[in-house]
């Protein structure tokens, strides 16, 4: 945990950069999730969904991701282990301090992200992991996971979509603020150019967030 | 104005320290705040108690002694001004108003209100310097600067060190204090021959001293009673990396 290791601003720019990295991730994800919602018999997205659960370079890219998520929570919790030492005793009236809102609660947001992260790999990838995956009969192509189902079963549940739904709002809070702040960590901050990053960051936040949350709403619904 | 003060006192470093209620009657709302804390030492030495210490030393928003985080900010409710600058006509009749001292790890308590700010000198000793002799004053000119990279440098140089980025961020980070120190040389050609051991030494002297991370939640730009600017800070990272790669 000690700064001997990593600066502080070393620590930044590593946060920063995964951070960046998982955002491609989830436009990634989000793209082929979508295929879901354009494609009722399930065809598009399982073929996808085949594509990457077998794809050489992807299995390896896979575990890229998961060093990403694991180094990205790991100096997450490690400089705010630091910060909250930093302040030593608080202060009685609250801070009223203007600042960016949600930039306060990116420890809580992603902490959520984390139990919700925990939850998502157990509803479908430890499900794939452990081959109980029905098959999917609608293809020419045997052999292949029926991963649609699963997906269109378990949002069929009120409960889960619901569930689904409130954590991908506090997902969308992370990365409203994650997206610029990245760019300040890694020094870009430009007269001309962070205004448009703030913009993108908002746009960013709110397509993703959007995109996965009409995901389980519309299988619900249909 | 009559108003309910609720202030932290304590004795020394040591000492456990509590907040203490007070009231003062009849000021003016056209006196400064730190008039107002005059008046009520005045009181307490006529009541034969021990006076609140506080900083201050210019009284006019330069040299950057005074503190106080009054009401949740540091320098109270006011925006681009020091405490010795906030008047009275800022809070309301009969309100109660919490003064606090600055609340940091590496700010510690000396006493009542008065923080040891000593870990920016040292800050500064790490890096904040060109370390050429200066000599007489060199002619206008002489050295070429740009327009824009001077306005940019002199912004930087307006800190005053009083330590509110520290006192309002969430994490105590003292980003913004350095990261001015190291833009206002590093913008200039004197400063730019030490810039890539500075940003590395003060950065790594802001660590050792337990400042907490930048979250980049910008209070810290709020509430400088200067504007120093978040770009500063994000100067500061670009300086570091480009360091640390070369």
């Amino acid at each position: 945990m000690s700064n001997r290791y990593y600066s502080s601003l070393t620590k930044k720019y590593i946060m920063a950069l995964m951070g960046l990295f998982l955002f491609t991730f989830l436009v990634v994800h989000l793209s082929i999730n979508l295929l879901l919602v354009f494609d009722p018999t399930r065809v598009l997205f399982n073929e996808a969904a085949h594509f990457m659960g077998t794809n050489p370079f992807i299995q390896i890219f896979q575990w890229v991701l998961f060093a990403g998520f694991a180094i990205h929570i790991f100096y997450g919790v490690v400089l705010q282990i630091q910060n909250w030492i930093a302040r030593g005793k608080g202060y009685k009236r609250k801070a009223l301090s203007e600042e960016s809102i949600f930039s306060k609660y990116m420890i809580y947001t992603g902490i959520v992200i984390f139990i919700f992260l925990v939850i998502h790999l157990g509803n479908f990838f430890v499900l794939k992991m452990q081959g109980r995956v029905p098959e999917f009969e609608h293809t020419a192509n045997a052999g292949m996971e029926d991963m649609g189902l699963l997906v269109v079963n378990l949002f069929k549940n009120g409960g889960y979509v619901i569930f689904y739904v409130i954590l991908l709002l506090i997902m969308g809070f992370h990365l409203d603020h994650a997206f610029q702040s990245a760019f300040q960590s890694i020094g870009w901050n430009h007269r001309k150019y962070t205004p448009f990053i703030k913009g993108l960051g908002h746009f960013l936040a709110i397509v993703l967030t959007a995109g996965f949350i009409i995901i389980p709403v519309i299988i619900y619904y249909r | 104005m009559d108003l309910k003060l609720k202030i932290w006192r304590q004795a020394s470093r040591d000492a456990k320290g509590k907040f203490v209620d007070y009231e003062v009657h009849n000021i003016s709302s056209d006196a400064s705040f730190l008039e107002m804390m005059d008046l009520l030492n005045e009181d307490l030495v006529e009541k034969g108690e021990e006076p609140v210490a506080f900083d201050h030393d210019c009284r006019e928003g330069i040299c950057g002694m005074c503190s106080l985080f009054i009401n949740g900010r540091p320098h109270g409710p006011d925006s681009a001004i020091t405490t010795c600058q906030l008047h009275m006509r800022k809070f309301k009749d009969g309100e109660t108003i919490v003064i606090e001292p600055w609340r940091a790890k590496p700010f510690p308590v000396i006493k009542d209100l008065i923080v040891d700010r000593s870990a920016f000198d040292e800050l500064i000793q790490a890096g904040g310097y060109i370390s050429v002799s200066t000599g007489g004053v060199p002619d206008a000119n002489a050295i070429p600067v740009s327009r824009e990279k001077a306005e940019l440098a002199m912004d930087a140089a307006a800190c005053i060190g009083c330590g509110a980025c520290v006192a309002a961020c969430k994490n105590a980070s003292a980003m913004l204090f350095v990261s001015a120190k190291v833009s206002q040389f590093a913008l200039l050609p004197q400063g730019k021959i030490e810039a890539k051991e500075r940003v590395q030494k003060m950065v790594a002297k802001m660590d050792d001293l337990g400042f907490g991370n930048c979250t980049n939640t910008y209070a810290c730009e709020a509430e400088c009673p200067k504007e120093i600017s978040v770009t500063n800070i994000a100067r500061m990272n670009r300086e570091f990396f480009v360091a640390k790669i070369s």
